[in-house]
């Protein structure tokens, strides 16, 4: 079935903790980034992340969407390893990552990361096969069974090798040089793929291709994605669930088809009634927010979304909402749907019971 | 449509604009823009719709572009205009908003200032009345405490704020065409949605005649009466927003609505997407552009160039086989609706 | 290239025809690689050309002097002083001491380019390795490293040159490690800030995920994007490098007589200047050919290097 990308090259022992027990693990993850103000004046610091809280479950597609500052990207790099964490957890099928049982190392021969920029990801002085042979060879496989994995990689991918192997990144469309990059990432045979805006860059007919090899990819290799975009609709077409971002928190995560089309978190909703209208009978009559996205560097106190939101009462400035389980799968950061939250919409408690 | 003003805002006939000798970027444009009126022009990059746009203006670098046919702007030729007629048409008569407002504005001077000059520049005006309308345009535009934002630098302003800055800037000499090249495109959903409808409701209270460039159906919808689908340098559907978006009758447009995700059947069935990719500019084959790529594509459509069949009134579409397009297009439509049920 | 050209017609004819070739708008030419680019983008550059056509003259004739020169450049004759340019014997005139300026002048060029080029390439080894270092590391080794470097920007290279040689005494050997210590603080924070262009590129985290270690990543994905640029610089500095060389021998830290080196000639001459001018110009003439020539193939070196983004 699968094609013949030769012998595998990570002898790790793949599937630790079986089916149930999730992929990925990040438990109160922070991440602040102090920046100076003027000579000696008080240090400000960007809170970027903080404190996200999620699973991927094995074989899922966890979408991440947000608006730019709310920390999606950060949170990637974070989970990655490209840049440390102040403080939290990050557990890769049960094993802290960084730990002795799981050095930083092993753990990326596990995880690789697809990004946003197509071209500033290639090396420009390196042909596409070599891109994408450099990890294999990395890790020890000979080069010309790594250039003939590169190979067949492409041709998985769609690039047909005898045309596009030894070409440089250049001479390549955009789309061609993402579809280099998911085949750079499968090199290592990875579980977990991190897409970072990975199609956002693309002209829609090219994205829909992209979509398309990506789910087929999926299938074909046993993949997780973590599936970061600020797309809705790409969104809800690819992944099983969704984890919504705002100011470096998650403030609603749940099945994308319940959180996308019957939204608990006022934010969430009101990034839903933003997509542009496809009705021309039906256009967008009133913005469902004012202003823009707020700066990480101060966030509001109590909920980070009470300035702007509708539902906001005098608690909401005060206290901070928990990410509280609406149902089984289905988690949301609102007083407004927490019961006993003292917010005059929450639900009663004997309801919720 | 009142009785003296039967010339259009702007009116592009058989626009071809050629660089370095070879790209053919544009290739036999024809475009009306009633005054008025808000025209989007929907493609993908390399389509030619913002090399369409700044031709208007004619923005392009003039050593290394050839433009050919007519374009009038309010009656005016503007291929036929000196570097000074230029001058006066760009800012004044018309005037123009970029993805990226950074780029656009100056760095080293507030945003008010930069209005009042602009004011001051085609207009004999005090600098406190220049202010004044400078003040009244930011208010115009929805820019909370205008006063103190006036003497803020660009880079002091949000990506949002940057955006209605240069819309302020824009309309700053009480333009009568506005050209948007993405406009919104480098901005945030919730941010997006705010200034297309600014635009919207700019364009109805000061009778703006818009022309919209962008690459998302979505936001066209929202601002455009009419659409202008464009692909390798043509126009190959236009037509009422209503009649492109939901009668589509060119197959480019059909592949289009059906790539994006929302039109999917269900998750995880595949989309259906529009195969390879555009053709080289430098190397044109034969015949109708879109024809490598096109589902129902046949021998004619290789060999000769597609005219434009008037499906309706006010909607043209540039294929052979307009009526298979559509007929395809509602099938699909069908098949989704059973879906659905 | 005639042959290339009317080898190309034919293929696009066919691709024109009648008949629809499907590949054809996808048919690929190999690919040069970014070497073979470079190459090819100089070898259309005439300017650069010409440029690199007079180095190589001069370096070729500065390397055969000692078998080619008309006359002993060593041996003057008092009688026939400062002969005048287009003497019978003396081509180019002869200097001070009586001796041919031809074969002064050819000989001259072993030195002057030996003195003037060789700073200029250990500077790009030194400086290369620290600027590199700092950027790709940062952090506090790249505030150590450069704010050394800093230090040196705070005198004007010449006066640098002319204290470090001072200090330590005149000779070849010295004056080549003073203006070596003049170009690599310059060399360095050129190497420095690409490296940290380079370092912010995804592709080099994409590597760092691969699993790489620095070093191989240094070597496989930053080398070769840095080296460019930084080489560009350094070839723009020989002809700084060779005019402070001869200043140094000008002002007596660099060569001694009787060797001939232009630099030296230029003050040797400056007695003569104003009984045969065109005579006592003529090494500095030598120095502004090889310096400007040096910068105009540096100049279209960078121009060819700017591949396509």
């Amino acid at each position: 079935m699968s094609m013949p990308i030769g012998a595998p090259t990570v002898p790790i022992a793949r599937d630790r903790g079986g089916p149930a027990q999730p992929l990925l693990t990040v438990d109160r993850l922070v991440k602040h980034f102090p920046i100076k103000k003027g000579f000696g004046g008080a240090k400000a610091v960007v809170r970027a992340v903080d404190g996200v809280d999620f699973e991927i479950l094995k074989g899922e597609t966890l979408g991440v969407v947000g608006e730019s500052g709310c920390g999606k990207s950060t949170t990637a790099r974070l989970i990655m390893g490209l840049i440390g964490h102040d403080s939290g957890d990050l557990l890769f099928d049960g094993e802290r990552i960084g730990s002795r049982a799981l050095p930083l190392r092993d753990f990326r021969a596990q995880a690789q990361m697809v990004f946003q920029d197509s071209y500033s990801s290639l090396n420009p002085r390196m042909t596409i096969e070599g891109s994408i042979a450099f990890g294999p060879q990395v890790h020890g496989v000979p080069k010309r069974q790594a250039i003939e994995r590169a190979r067949s990689l492409l041709a998985r991918v769609g690039l047909e090798p005898a045309r596009f192997a030894a070409r440089y990144p250049h001479e390549l469309s955009g789309g061609q040089r993402q579809r280099v990059n998911i085949a750079r990432a499968l090199a290592l045979e990875p579980r977990l793929v991190v897409l970072d805006e990975a199609v956002s860059a693309l002209d829609k007919s090219v994205e829909a291709q992209v979509l398309n090899l990506l789910m087929d990819l999926k299938q074909e290799f046993n993949l997780t994605y973590l599936f970061i975009s600020h797309d809705l609709n790409v969104v809800r077409f690819i992944c099983d669930r969704v984890a919504v971002m705002y100011l470096g928190q998650v403030v609603e995560i749940g099945p994308a088809d319940t959180v996308l089309a019957a939204p608990a978190h006022p934010y969430t909703a009101a990034l839903l009634s933003s997509m542009p209208s496809m009705d021309p009978d039906a256009r967008t009559e009133v913005a469902p927010l004012a202003g823009d996205p707020p700066n990480p560097i101060n966030p509001p106190a109590g909920c980070r979304f009470h300035p702007r939101c509708a539902l906001a009462e005098p608690v909401c400035r005060g206290t901070v909402p928990p990410l509280d389980t609406l149902d089984a799968s289905h988690r949301v950061a609102c007083l407004a749907r927490q019961p006993g939250s003292g917010h005059t919409l929450s639900p009663s408690l004997t309801v919720a019971a | 449509m009142s009785a003296p003003a039967p010339e259009p805002a702007v009116a592009i006939r058989n626009l071809t604009v050629v660089f370095g000798g070879v790209v053919e970027a544009v290739d036999g444009v024809d475009l009306t823009l009633e005054r008025g009126q808000a025209v989007a022009l929907i493609g993908e990059s390399g389509s030619g719709k913002s090399v369409t746009l700044r031709a208007i203006m004619r923005l392009n670098p003039e050593r290394k572009t050839r433009i050919g046919g007519e374009i009038r702007v309010a009656g005016q030729d503007v291929m036929a205009m000196s570097a000074k007629a230029l001058r006066a048409l760009r800012g004044r008569a018309v005037a123009m908003i970029f993805q990226e407002p950074l780029l656009a504005l100056d760095p080293v001077y507030t945003v008010g200032q930069q209005i009042t000059e602009a004011i001051r520049q085609h207009e004999r005006i005090g600098a406190g009345a220049a202010r004044q309308r400078a003040l009244a345009l930011f208010e115009r535009v929805r820019i909370p405490s205008p006063e103190r934002r006036l003497d803020a630098y660009p880079h002091e302003m949000s990506g949002g704020m940057r955006q209605r800055a240069m819309i302020a800037l824009a309309l700053a000499c009480r333009p009568q065409v506005l050209l948007a090249d993405e406009p919104t495109t480098a901005l945030d959903a919730t941010v997006q949605i705010q200034i297309l409808l600014l635009l919207r409701e700019l364009q109805a209270e000061l009778g703006l005649s818009t022309i919209l460039v962008t690459h998302d159906l979505g936001a066209a919808v929202e601002v455009a009466d009419r659409i202008a689908v464009m692909y390798a340098g043509r126009i190959v559907e236009e037509g009422s927003a209503r009649d492109v978006v939901l009668d589509p009758h060119h197959p480019y447009t059909i592949g289009l609505l059906r790539s994006r995700a929302d039109g999917a059947l269900a998750k995880g069935t595949r989309l259906k997407t529009i195969p390879g990719s555009p053709p080289d500019l430098a190397n044109r084959p034969p015949g109708c552009p879109f024809a490598p790529r096109c589902f129902l594509a046949e021998e004619r459509c290789r060999v000769e160039a597609p005219p434009y069949v008037d499906v309706q009134p006010g909607h043209r579409a540039a294929c052979w086989r307009t009526e298979a397009a559509y007929a395809a297009f509602q099938a699909d439509k069908a098949a989704v609706a059973e879906a659905v049920v | 290239m005639a042959h290339a050209t009317q080898a190309a017609a034919p293929v696009l004819d066919i691709a024109g025809g009648a008949a629809p070739a499907p590949t054809a708008p996808d048919a690929f030419v190999p690919s040069r690689g970014f070497w073979g680019q470079v190459g090819h983008k100089l070898l259309r550059d005439p300017v650069a050309m010409a440029a690199a056509c007079v180095i190589l003259a001069i370096i070729a004739i500065a390397v055969l002097s000692p078998w080619i020169t008309p006359m002993d450049p060593y041996r003057g004759s008092l009688l026939r002083r400062l002969k005048p340019i287009g003497d019978a014997t003396y081509i180019l005139g002869s200097d001070e001491l009586g001796r041919d300026m031809l074969s002064r002048l050819m000989m001259g060029g072993r030195l002057s380019l030996f003195i003037g080029v060789t700073p200029v390439i250990l500077a790009f080894v030194i400086g290369s390795g620290i600027g590199i270092l700092a950027g790709y590391v940062g952090g506090w080794v790249n505030t150590v490293l450069m704010r050394t470097v800093d230090v040196f920007f705070a005198f004007p290279s010449v006066l640098l040159a002319i204290a470090l040689s001072g200090a330590l005494g005149a000779g070849i050997v010295n004056s080549i490690v003073s203006l070596t210590c003049v170009f690599v603080p310059q060399i360095a924070r050129v190497a420095e800030s690409v490296t940290t262009q380079i370092r912010a590129r995804d592709y080099v985290d994409a590597a760092r995920l691969s699993g790489a270690s620095t070093l191989t990543i240094l070597r496989v994905q930053v080398l070769g994007n840095v080296l460019g640029p930084i080489f560009v610089y350094a070839t723009s500095l020989i002809s700084v490098s060779m005019i402070l060389a001869s200043g140094l021998s000008f002002l007596g830290l660099g060569v001694k007589p009787p060797e001939p080196e232009w630099g030296l000639m230029l003050n040797t001459l400056r007695t003569a200047i104003y009984v045969n001018p065109m005579v006592a110009a003529l090494p500095g003439l030598a120095i502004f050919i090889v310096s400007i020539s040096f910068n105009l193939f540096s100049d279209g070196l960078r121009s060819a290097m700017e591949v396509k983004a």
